[in-house]
């Protein structure tokens, strides 16, 4: 017969309790900055209590019944085997809790679904592994990618202190200011996460998800991809910057400004001649951003998902592919289009990289202008 | 209760069987049968647990150390659908097998060659499933929920294998299902009436009806899936007029109930333990039955709450809110019976009965979680988190599985005829019960701090307890590896068991000798 103990319970209350004693630290979830987000962060903390209340209750009564009602203290087993008083009684009062509960829930919820009267529109798209903003109301929009160097990831640096959550560009909204996300993808369903937001929303490709936020807190808040999408689902974080609405309308303004600078220097980049050096150099460093997680920094590639560049009948000889698969992407495989991802000029280098790193060394140097015609001839962008 | 023993010798008369590898490819005995099963469901058990260890030393520390991020997708698909279709769901068909007929008081089950077919088609296809792995592209890689458009315009080639397997596995677990309810309908002994029957009978009946309803719904968007893929149809392509999100709808209408699936049986074993070491009778048998019949029914109510982020309509979101906070009620019913049995009755602290205690606490603490899942606001920020993670490993590994071990300790003597090794059984009670809350309840706290779910490599702040949760996790794993040795030690000898086995045990299977001999109940025993 096996002896036992008093306190074997005691585990699971103890560690029970653990969330209690840990709010404010990083071991519950963030009430975060709106006041959505507290909202959420109450409901949550108020379900949580009585879910203890519950446990303790029931949890003692076992407690208790395993102390005392045991047959080596030599007690007579009762007979008592049903009361339908009882059985009534608890299950109205689980009943009675759980529509005490509903009400505040049922009011978040309406709340937070309500996308009406928004001062500030962003279109977030996710695609495989990356985010795209768009300001309907201003003339910017942009990628935003993982920013951490895979050599932290491979474990070759030491890691920085926003590990896996930092990127290139960060979306930017305005405090104290209605914004309203629509929702998309291009390929598979991501989901776009902000914790201090208490914004969870699905990106379902084909279709459009609303969401609303407004910020009370100017700061960098971080968040991740939370729908499995693939092979980098782990490596497409979110960071969005809340600005006062004045230097939000600074930020927007140089925005604007950077992005026509570059569509200028696109169409100057047509008539000019980039030489190989230069363009390596360029393609190089797009290849290692966007390219290398799938056909690795080495070009050889994850056949058969993710085919090798490197003696590749494309990269090595069929030009006119090349470009076509860099600007239209391979529709049914993971293989994006880049066209609107990358500027011209980045487009051109990562293809002049292609044909001329690992050892392909084909001498081909591609112009601005080939891969513009042709993007012109099918009508995109 | 009647005895049997007349009829006992008379089958022993009749014992024989083929040998060798013959008896068991041939066999429709239920008892060869629930073997197979119960074997298949422990391998499998191992198998998709060293998938786990491999999940869990990659995130062992933050980085990519062991694996790339495709085969640690591959990891957690295959671990899910293994540990679901080949460990947990095969291990409850074979205590079917084994119980059912010998606690209704029948010869066999109704149909054993259909019988001997659901079982025999099993290890085919996770044959299937498992050669995915090592063939170019590798198996499935889109989660054990295998979303579309991931599952089919994105996935790899191999994906028409996981189609093929999965449909096997629905076949076998319908079979087996059609199985349970002739038998349970058909072949009760004389006076077993319907409120008699045993709780591990009633809740499998109504868990058959389940898979029966459901089996076909996977069955159905597997093949769309495959379509999708492969025949150019567009179900899920909102580019062909179709909707992904279509898919998770179908996927849940099946998903929600086959989670009942996994614990409704798990309900029946515990029944069945706590009134037999508390020497007292199961409290409230009649709102056992109702609250068990009314979880099957709202099974089927609440599915899209494994959708709230997906955009769902706000009136629809709060239907299911609702429904799913609904559900809590009648399986607190169930607990709050539970205690009431134990409450001043004579207990004793076997192994079947620790592992039924833990069952209660920890279960209730899954469903605690659940609840809190419910609240759909707070679900926003639970969802595919850790936290949901938890939640689902307390109700299916402290629960189910745990409800499946303390099965196999109540009713090894019956079956081999010899006691297991109390102290070896209680080393390996506490050795995973302490190692099952160092692996899963921690990952509560890394969901709430906003750590999601199938990542190979996470922010650094995650890392003290990703460290602390491998460790519990390999803990777990060679702490069942003392389970593998008293069941072979069980199997091989030690102190004869009686034919009641334990002081307090009451039903027909603890009537026949120890071990059950081949065919029991040639002749009906007559219940009064
Ligand atoms: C009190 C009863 C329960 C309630 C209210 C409940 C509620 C929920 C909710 C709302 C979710 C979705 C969470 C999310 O993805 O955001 C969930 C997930 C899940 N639950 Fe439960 N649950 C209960 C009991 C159970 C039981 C008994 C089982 C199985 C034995 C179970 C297994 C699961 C599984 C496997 C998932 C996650 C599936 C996945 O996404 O991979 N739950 N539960
Ligand atoms: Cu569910």
């Amino acid at each position: 017969m096996a002896k036992t103990r008093g306190w074997r319970w005691s585990l699971p209350a103890l560690l029970l309790a653990g969330p209690a004693c840990a709010s404010g630290s990083n071991l519950n979830m963030t009430p975060g900055v709106t006041d959505i987000s507290l909202q959420v962060y109450n409901l949550h903390m108020t379900i949580f209590w009585i879910c203890c209340a519950i446990g303790l209750v029931v949890f003692g009564a076992m407690f208790v019944s395993i102390l005392l009602h045991r047959k080596s203290r030599g007690v007579e087993p009762a007979t008592f085997h049903e009361s339908t008083k009882v059985e009534i009684i608890w299950t109205a009062i689980p009943v009675l809790i759980l529509i005490v509960m509903a009400i505040p829930a049922t009011r978040v919820l309406i709340a937070m679904e309500d996308t009406s009267d928004s001062d500030v529109t962003v279109l977030i798209t996710g695609s495989q592994w990356r985010w795209h903003y768009e300001y309907l109301d201003y003339d910017i929009n942009y990628f935003s990618i993982l920013a951490t160097p895979r050599g932290q990831i491979e474990g070759r640096l030491p890691k920085g202190e926003n590990y896996l959550l930092e990127v290139d560009r960060p979306l930017v909204i305005p405090t104290d200011k209605k914004v309203r996300f629509l929702m998309t993808s291009d390929d598979v369903i991501h989901s776009w996460w902000v914790p201090d937001f208490a914004i969870k929303k699905d990106t379902n490709p084909g279709f459009i998800n609303e969401a609303w936020t407004q910020v009370n807190e100017p700061g960098i808040y971080r968040g991740q991809c939370t729908e499995l999408c693939g092979m980098d689902h782990g490596f497409m974080p979110i960071v969005v910057i809340a600005k006062e609405p004045a230097d939000f309308e600074i930020w927007a303004k140089a925005e604007e400004a950077r992005i026509a600078e570059i569509r200028e220097e696109e169409q100057r980049l047509l008539a000019l001649q980039m030489n190989l050096d230069e363009q390596m150099e360029l393609g190089e460093r797009v290849y290692m951003a966007h390219c290398a997680a799938c056909h690795q920094p080495n070009g050889e590639g994850l056949p058969p998902m993710f085919p090798a560049l490197k003696g590749n009948q494309v990269t090595m000889e069929d030009r006119a592919e090349h470009i076509k698969v860099m600007v239209d992407g391979r529709p049914g495989t993971s293989m994006a289009s880049f066209a609107r991802q990358l500027s011209l000029r980045e487009l051109t280098s990562v293809i002049t990289y292609g044909r001329n790193a690992w050892g392909n060394d084909t001498g081909d140097v591609v112009q601005a202008a080939e891969v513009y015609e042709y993007m012109q001839g099918k009508g995109s962008n | 209760m009647s005895t049997v023993t007349t009829a006992d010798h008379h089958d022993e008369h009749h014992d024989h069987k083929p040998t060798g590898i013959k008896r068991w490819l041939f066999t429709t005995n239920h008892k060869d049968i629930g073997s197979m099963y119960l074997i298949f469901a422990l391998v499998m058990f191992f198998i998709g647990g060293a998938m786990a260890m491999v999940i869990r030393l990659e995130l062992f520390q933050p980085g990519l150390q062991f694996v790339d991020p495709q085969f640690f997708n591959q990891m957690t698909t295959v671990h899910g659908l293994i540990m679901v279709f080949g460990a947990v769901m095969p291990a409850f068909t074979g205590l079917a097998n084994w119980m059912i007929p010998m606690m209704i008081g029948a010869p066999d089950m109704a149909l054993p060659r259909m019988n001997n077919w659901s079982f025999w088609i099993l290890p085919f296809a996770f044959l299937i499933l498992l050669i995915t792995l090592f063939m170019p592209g590798g198996g499935p890689d889109f989660g054990w929920t295998f979303y579309a458009p991931l599952s089919t315009t994105y996935s790899n080639d191999t994906t028409a294998l996981f189609v093929f397997s999965v449909h096997i596995m629905g076949i076998s677990s319908i079979m087996g299902a059609i199985n349970v309810i002739v038998t349970i309908v058909n072949m009760r002994a004389p006076g077993m009436t319907w409120m008699k029957m045993p709780l591990f009978v009633w809740t499998w009946l109504i868990t058959a009806f389940l898979l029966i309803m459901v089996m076909p719904v996977l069955a159905g968007v597997v093949t769309m899936v495959l379509t999708d893929k492969y025949f150019a149809t567009s179900f899920f392509d909102a580019a062909g007029g179709g909707d992904p999100v279509l898919f998770q709808h179908i996927f849940w209408f099946f998903g929600h109930p086959e989670v009942y699936i996994m614990i409704l049986p798990a309900f029946g074993i515990v029944s069945a333990i706590v009134p037999t070491f508390a020497r007292k009778k199961l409290f409230g048998y009649a709102s056992m039955v109702y609250a068990t019949a009314s979880i099957a029914i709202l099974s089927f109510l609440v599915w899209a709450h494994h959708m709230f982020t997906t955009g769902m309509p706000v009136f629809a979101t709060l239907f299911f809110m609702y429904t799913t906070m609904l559900i809590a009620v009648p399986t607190g019913v169930k607990v709050f019976n539970w205690v009431a049995t134990m409450w001043r009755g004579a207990m004793t602290f076997e192994v079947p009965m620790m592992f039924a205690l833990a069952f209660i606490v920890l279960f209730t603490i899954g469903g605690l979680s659940g609840v809190m899942l419910a609240i759909t606001p707070a679900d926003f920020q639970y969802h595919d988190t850790y936290f949901v993670v938890a939640h689902f490993h307390y109700v299916l590994v402290s629960g189910a599985v745990f409800s499946i071990v303390a099965a196999a300790y109540y009713w090894l003597p019956k079956w081999t005829g010899h006691m297991y090794d109390e102290k070896l059984g209680q080393l390996h009670f506490w050795c995973s019960l302490i190692s099952v809350n160092l692996l899963f309840f921690p990952m509560h706290f890394v969901g709430l701090a906003g750590m999601p779910r199938r990542i190979p490599d996470y922010a650094l702040q995650f890392a003290d307890f990703n460290a602390f949760i491998s460790v519990g996790g390999f803990l777990f794993g060679l702490s069942q590896l003392i389970f593998v040795w008293v069941i072979i030690k069980c199997a091989r000898g030690g102190e004869k068991a009686t034919a009641q086995v334990w002081e307090g045990a009451e039903g027909l299977e603890w009537e026949v000798p120890s071990p059950a001999p081949y065919h029991t109940f040639g002749t009906p025993p007559q219940i009064k």
